[in-house]
Formats: structure tokens, C-alpha cells, sequence
């Protein structure tokens, strides 16, 4: 018999170590084929291919902006084709339809803005007022076409100071929700401040005291109940976004 | 007629060109993604009185199955333009697809209906076939153009507005999906009638037809 040279002992360990994670990775990789065969569904949950999805998603929020002009209107539409009654919806009942005290409200300013003294409702309500008919459009799929009336929003980014260079505006809402916008949809010349519905005073339900009104994004775009406007360089995000992972740009 | 398929020797003709075949396997991908994700959009929202059943739809929830619509589009309108500019500037289009008559595709309807439509030669399409195969392309830009008009009524309102507006554009949308989803059925089924087929679209080759 040869002699045989030390064994070092700790390569032992090492090898059998080794099989079994051969082993363990095989068997792995065989659950994985079987649970790929199992069902599409779970395939698809897959964290790598969601991490994926979400990346084209920002693409597309990419691509979405280069689509948008600033000067291209939404169709306006006549009077009779408002849709009656006009739908409700938020991410709760109509029954919790949140009430805004008018007298007590002050609509707070933060941020990239000069002038950032909270603004009562009359004094908003002074502002020069236009209107729309224009079509909401929900990430649904639905929609309808409603009447509001305010005041151009640039006009009231202007009239505060606000800092038209910075990247985002965002809105705190009575009801909780939150979202915000990029600057060259804010500056639309659609995009109104409204405090009216139908030629009457925005009801609870549509938003009361204020709603912000882009016919140029889907309906998550459009905050309602307004308590606090702010500009900043800082991605906000917004409610549905961070919820349920819907497109931060929404345009239509 | 001359063979419409090119002799690659050895008996075999290549009847569909590797071109043909690429954008053919990455356009079943993207009808896929697209119809399965597309139903779960439906469901959100339906157009009609009846839903998609979850199990055969794709993505959790509407806000998944819009992450899926909207990553295949792009794959889905890429594939149609090579594979378009492909057929028109090969020729490929015009020696395969026509010409067309509607009296030719009713005769092969009717023969295929009763079971006695020879297909033979893979390397020539049948009336049949040809009127399959076209308004498979015609669903498709219909879906893209109709699906665009959805997605931006506002930037693209020229187009929404060619399809009769926003909720006129839903339903063509719709009605082009379920077309082309029947006319997709039918082909699955032609196919396995005639298995030899499916093999073709991926080696590309057919055995000679003397």
C-alpha cells in the first residue's frame, strides 16, 4: 500500500459542502421549472420581472413627456354633452366624502414659491375665472365629460411667485390623497384651479373647496379637497403611484 | 406556376423566410400579452355586460396588467414595422398574399368548411389563407392605432377623432381584439389539423411538393 499524503482536512468539508448545494440548486431549480409550469400567473409575479416591468414603466413616463405639448389643447365639448349625474370616485365611499370648512379653509404654499401667504376662498374666488367642458378620462378606462370653472393655474403659479423652472408641483388633500404634477403640464393652458362644477360651487363630493382640472391627464391626476400646494425639484409621488404602482405621468 | 418557395436542396423548399418566422414567434408572445393583459384592463372597467374571468387574464390587478400592456406595445409595434417593411420591400407580401379575390376566398372557405381544402404545397398560401393572414394584419394596425388613441387622446386627438372619439375608439379597439382572437383560433385549429405545419414555422423548410 502507498503511503498516502496527508489529507488536509478541511477540504473534506468543503467538497461535501459543495454537493449539496449542487445538490440544493438542482432541486431548486427543478421547484422553480415545475412552479414556472404550475402557472403563468406566478411566473409573472416573479420579482426580477417586475423589477423589469417597472423600468419600461418609467421609460414610458419618459416617453410620455416628449409626447406632450404644451400649446396642443383637449377637445372642448358643448354644454349637452356633460354627463348626468357626473360620476363619483375616490379610493373611498361616497359616504365619506370628506367636508372642508369654508370659512376656517387656507389654502397653505410651500416650497420653490415667493410669496407663500395661505389664501382664503374669497380671495381665490377673486381671481380672473374661465371655464371648460372638457372629457375626464379614468386609468378605468370610463369617462365623462364635466363643466369646471377657476382660475388658470398659471396664472395663479405666477400671481404667488412660484419658481416655473422647478420640475414638480404637489398637492396635500383634505382627504388624504396626495399626488403631483410635472411643471410643463401645471402651465397648460387647460389646467385650471376650479372652485365651480356645472356653474355651481364645487360640491363635497367633486372636491370641494378646490380640484384641480388637466383634461391633459387621467382622473388620479386630478387632486380634489386641495389644503396645501407646494413646487419642488423633489419627486413627490403620489397616491395611486405608491399604492397600487399606476403611472406617475398619466397623460392622456 | 413556378414554386413560390425557394429550393434549398435535398427535396426541401424553405418556405418561410427566417424573417417571417422571428416576427412571427415574437408577434404570438406579444398577441399573448397583450390580449391577456388587455382583458384584465377590460375588467376594470367592462364595456360590455360580462367580464373576463381573472384566471385567464394577466398582471395583478388593473395597475399590473397596465405594466404588462404597456411594456408589450412596444415590442408589439416594433415587430409589425420590421415585419411590414419587410413583406412590402421583399416582395414577400405581394408573391405570398395575392393576389386575393373574394370569390377565390369563398371558394376555400367553403372547401376548408367541408373539409376538403388541399393544402398540400406549404409554400403556397390558399385564397383562404391569404384573406386569414391579411386581416390579421389589418387587426393588428386597427388595435395599434385604435390602442393608441386610448392611451393619448389628447396628443393624438387627429386619430382618436378618425376612430369617432375616445369611447368609439374603446369599442373598435375591443371589436379588432375579438376578430383577431377568432381568426387566431381558427388558425391554431388549421394547424393542428395540418401539424406539419407548425414544425415549418420553425425550421422554415417543407418537404417538396411535386
Amino acid at each position: 500500500m502507498r503511503h498516502k499524503p496527508p489529507v488536509d482536512l478541511s477540504a473534506q468539508p468543503k467538497k461535501l459542502i459543495e454537493r449539496v448545494e449542487r445538490r440544493l440548486f438542482l432541486k431548486r431549480g427543478l421547484s422553480l421549472g415545475a412552479l414556472a409550469l404550475l402557472s403563468g400567473c406566478e411566473m409573472t409575479e416573479d420579482e426580477t420581472v417586475q423589477r423589469v416591468l417597472r423600468s419600461i414603466s418609467e421609460w414610458n413616463d419618459g416617453a410620455q413627456a416628449l409626447l406632450f405639448s404644451p400649446t396642443k389643447l383637449a377637445p372642448e365639448y358643448p354644454e349637452s354633452a356633460i354627463t348626468r349625474p357626473f360620476p363619483f370616485n375616490a379610493y373611498y365611499g361616497e359616504d365619506e366624502v370628506r367636508e372642508v370648512d369654508g370659512n376656517a379653509f387656507r389654502l397653505e404654499l410651500a416650497g420653490m414659491i415667493r410669496d407663500k401667504k395661505p389664501w382664503t376662498l374669497p380671495e381665490l374666488y377673486a381671481l380672473p375665472q374661465t371655464s371648460q367642458v372638457t372629457r375626464h378620462i379614468c386609468v378605468e378606462g370610463w369617462s365623462a365629460i364635466g363643466k369646471w370653472g377657476g382660475v388658470r393655474f398659471s396664472t395663479f403659479l405666477e400671481r404667488i411667485g412660484a419658481d416655473t423652472t422647478a420640475k414638480y408641483v404637489g398637492f396635500k388633500c383634505a382627504d388624504d390623497y396626495y399626488t403631483s404634477i410635472d411643471m410643463p403640464t401645471a402651465l397648460h393652458p387647460q389646467t385650471l384651479l376650479t372652485f365651480t362644477f356645472a356653474d355651481q360651487l364645487l360640491p363635497p363630493q367633486y372636491g370641494f373647496p378646490m380640484k384641480l382640472r388637466m383634461p391633459t391627464k387621467l382622473g388620479y391626476k386630478n387632486p380634489k379637497h386641495i389644503m396645501a400646494i407646494y413646487v419642488t425639484n423633489i419627486f413627490p409621488s403620489g397616491y395611486w403611484e405608491d399604492q397600487e404602482g399606476y403611472k406617475w405621468f398619466g397623460g392622456s | 406556376m413556378a414554386q413560390a418557395g425557394r429550393y434549398t436542396g435535398a427535396g426541401w423548399v424553405e418556405v418561410h423566410p427566417r424573417l417571417v418566422r422571428i416576427t412571427h414567434w415574437v408577434n404570438v408572445l406579444c398577441i399573448v400579452i397583450m390580449v391577456m393583459s388587455g382583458w384584465r384592463i377590460y375588467d376594470a372597467s367592462p364595456l360590455f355586460n360580462f367580464e373576463f374571468p381573472k384566471s385567464i387574464t394577466m398582471g395583478a390587478g388593473l395597475a399590473g396588467a397596465l405594466l404588462w400592456h404597456f411594456a408589450a406595445m412596444w415590442l408589439l409595434a416594433a415587430n409589425a414595422l420590421v415585419y411590414l417593411c419587410y413583406g412590402i420591400a421583399s416582395g414577400h407580401f405581394r408573391r405570398k398574399l395575392f393576389p386575393v379575390t373574394p370569390r377565390a376566398v369563398m371558394r376555400d372557405v367553403l372547401g376548408a368548411l367541408r373539409g376538403r381544402l388541399a393544402h398540400q404545397d406549404l409554400s403556397v398560401y390558399n385564397a383562404a389563407q391569404r384573406a386569414a393572414y391579411l386581416a390579421i394584419i389589418a387587426c393588428i394596425i386597427v388595435l395599434i392605432a385604435s390602442g393608441l388613441s386610448i392611451w393619448k387622446p389628447v396628443q393624438l386627438q387627429e386619430l382618436t377623432a378618425f376612430f369617432g372619439g375616445y369611447e368609439a375608439a374603446r369599442r373598435v379597439h375591443f371589436f379588432a381584439m375579438a376578430l383577431l382572437v377568432f381568426i387566431v383560433m381558427v388558425h391554431v385549429f388549421m394547424v393542428a389539423i395540418v401539424p406539419r405545419t407548425f414544425a415549418t414555422m420553425i425550421s422554415g423548410r417543407a418537404r417538396r411538393f411535386e
